[in-house]
């Protein structure tokens, strides 16, 4: 189930999916007491990575400035778009 | 034209019409046409056509009875946005011009575009077709879409609806980081600036200054095929195909389909399709959050509470410990109960089967015994006192008899008798001897004189003798001339002598001896 990468470097998706995998064994309530416990606490850590990456929802804008032959020079913010 | 009219007009007097030159006339050709043609559509099929290596474009337009020559000077055919091809059906704008050192007029082209949509779409359908040959249009390129992507990067004009759209349905749902590359989305420029924003979002490195996006858009608001055309162009599609960051295309409107769309992981009908699919809905995600974590906290909750239940349960269910022991005590205290009688009853069998066995050997043995005792009482009647007393004065009176046979006395008059008729013997016996010795020697001598008197031996004496040849006598002279060797006995003694066979009359011949006589004596 866990694919052994750290959640704090998990995607959004990969650390959502395995939260869904981890509530579903959970509710289906046939792993071992043990397990269902460490099955909380990653759960619970997943659980705080997705809402993490949830609220870091900030927008950003930036427009790729090109040179006179079109190559990329860097970026500057847009506004009021 | 109204000079070339007026100037073409027969003149009645040909004497008077005025004399051109070759140059004369054609130069007011060439002003009468580019005048009067300095701005003309033409409509008709590319024919002929021929590139050389110029750069410069000569083409033929054509229609089913016609044929117009037409050039596109260099600068100009670089900036068509549709490459003349043969067979395509054009509408080219240009000016007339002529060739006076050929007598020939041509078009020369400033622009040249596919007549109409039936044209273009043809094209395109052919161009589409071509690269779907290829592979770039295959559903195996498509890449997934990311779930959340970090950076948006959005090939668009950074100015109109579109990139406006956008940002505010990406801002609805789910806030991000978002880059715009700004590119021409129509003219002859938009094709290589949208193939160019494509590849140069994939050539950032990841963690650069730059953020790498990690889903491109790339985004048009709706417009004329012609609009779109850049859309369409090979540099574009083959850009998007190659792209490995993946790719949503949302080119004009849901109608609109452009080439690529063929090639984009996923073709969105509009611009805000395009950012609705690119992000989830935050909120949702939020809510979603919220209730796994209901799900997870009461999983774990009805887990512990299950297992709590459970434990009460069995619990419950598990006996007390004396209850435990009361079963086998009791079985204990039967067993116990049990065994005093279980050890009678078996030495009661055992008794019985002793009987049993007992029974079957008691008359065999009584038989045996009985025959024994039989056997002994036989004996015993035998074996009676008075039996054996008598026996033992019977072998008394046996060796008294005995004893009384044993004289001394008889016996040694018996020996005395002996003796004395030994001694009787010995002294006939000793008679006997010596008379009997007597008369042999007498005889004897007797017997002697009687043999001297009568052997040969006493005739030698009286002069005889005798002769032999070996042990044999010989007595007649015929045998002894044969003889080779003769003896002769004397009185005295033998002597050997040869006979001479020549001499049949040897004086001293003599008879043998009468043997008889000799052997008589014997």
């Amino acid at each position: 189930m866990s694919q052994g990468k750290p959640i704090g470097e998990m995607s959004f998706e990969e650390a959502i999916r395995e939260l869904e995998q981890v509530v579903t064994a959970l509710d289906r309530g046939d792993v071992a007491l043990e397990d269902s416990i460490k099955l909380y606490e990653r759960g619970a850590a997943l659980k705080a990575r997705c809402e993490a990456k949830l609220k870091e929802a900030e927008e950003k804008v930036a427009q790729i400035t090109l040179d006179a032959s079109g190559q990329p020079t860097g970026t500057t913010p847009v506004e009021g778009l | 034209m109204d000079d070339l009219i007026e100037e073409g007009t027969p003149d009645p007097n040909p004497g008077n019409a005025p004399e051109f030159t070759v140059s004369e006339i054609s130069g007011a050709v060439k002003r009468a046409i580019e005048s009067g043609f300095s701005h003309v559509r033409v409509r008709g099929e590319i024919g002929r056509l021929s590139l050389p290596r110029s750069g410069h474009v000569y083409l033929d337009l054509k229609d089913d009875r016609s044929v117009l020559a037409s050039v596109i000077w260099k600068g100009t055919a670089a900036r068509l946005a549709h490459p003349p091809e043969e067979g395509m059906e054009v509408i080219a704008t240009g000016r007339l011009t002529t060739f006076p050192g050929q007598s020939k007029y041509q078009l020369v082209i400033e622009d040249l575009r596919p007549a109409g949509a039936g044209a273009l779409m043809a094209m395109l359908e052919k161009r589409r077709a071509t690269l779907a040959a290829e592979g770039l249009f295959d559903e195996a390129r498509k890449q997934a879409l990311p779930f959340l992507p970090e950076v948006i990067g959005v090939v668009t004009s950074p100015s109109g609806a579109v990139i406006r759209d956008i940002l505010h349905r990406l801002r609805d749902r789910f806030p991000r980081s978002v880059l715009i590359w700004p590119v021409a989305v129509q003219g002859a420029n938009c094709a290589p600036e949208v193939a160019r924003a494509i590849r140069g979002f994939n050539a950032l490195p990841t963690g650069g200054p730059v953020p790498r996006p990690d889903l491109l858009i790339v985004a048009r608001g709706g417009g004329s095929l012609e609009d779109l055309w850049g859309f369409n162009e090979e540099i574009v599609v083959r850009a998007a195909a190659e792209s490995a960051i993946p790719l949503i295309s949302a080119v004009g409107h849901e109608t609109d389909t452009t080439l690529i769309d063929f090639a984009a992981d996923w073709r969105a009908p509009t611009p805000t399709a395009a950012a609705e699919r690119a992000v989830p809905v935050r909120m949702d995600l939020l809510n979603w959050l919220r209730q796994q974590d209901g799900i997870l906290t009461r999983g774990m909750t009805q887990a512990l509470a299950r297992r709590g239940q459970r434990l009460a349960d069995l619990s419950r269910a598990l006996p007390r410990p004396d209850s435990l022991l009361d079963a086998a005590r009791q079985r204990l205290d039967l067993a116990a109960a049990g065994l005093a009688p279980a050890l009678r009853h078996r030495a009661t069998l055992a008794r019985g089967r002793l009987d049993t066995a007992g029974a079957r050997l008691n008359p065999a043995l009584d038989r045996a015994v009985a025959r024994k005792r039989l056997t002994l009482g036989q004996t015993a009647a035998r074996l009676s006192p008075a039996t054996l007393q008598s026996l033992i004065r019977q072998g008394r009176r046996d060796l008294a008899a005995l004893d009384r046979r044993l004289d001394p006395a008889r016996h040694a008059r018996r020996l005395t008798e002996a003796r004395t008729r030994l001694d009787d013997l010995s002294a006939r016996f000793a008679r006997v001897a010596e008379t009997g010795l007597a008369q042999r020697r007498e005889r004897l001598a007797a017997l002697d004189r009687l043999h001297q008197t009568l052997g040969y031996t006493a005739t030698l004496a009286r002069g005889y003798a005798v002769v032999r040849a070996g042990e044999a006598l010989v007595t007649r002279k015929s045998g002894a001339e044969t003889e080779p060797a003769l003896e002769i006995e004397f009185a005295d003694g033998k002597l050997a002598v040869t006979p001479l066979g020549a001499t049949p009359k040897p004086a001293t011949k003599k008879p043998p001896p009468d043997k008889p006589g000799q052997g008589s004596l014997f």
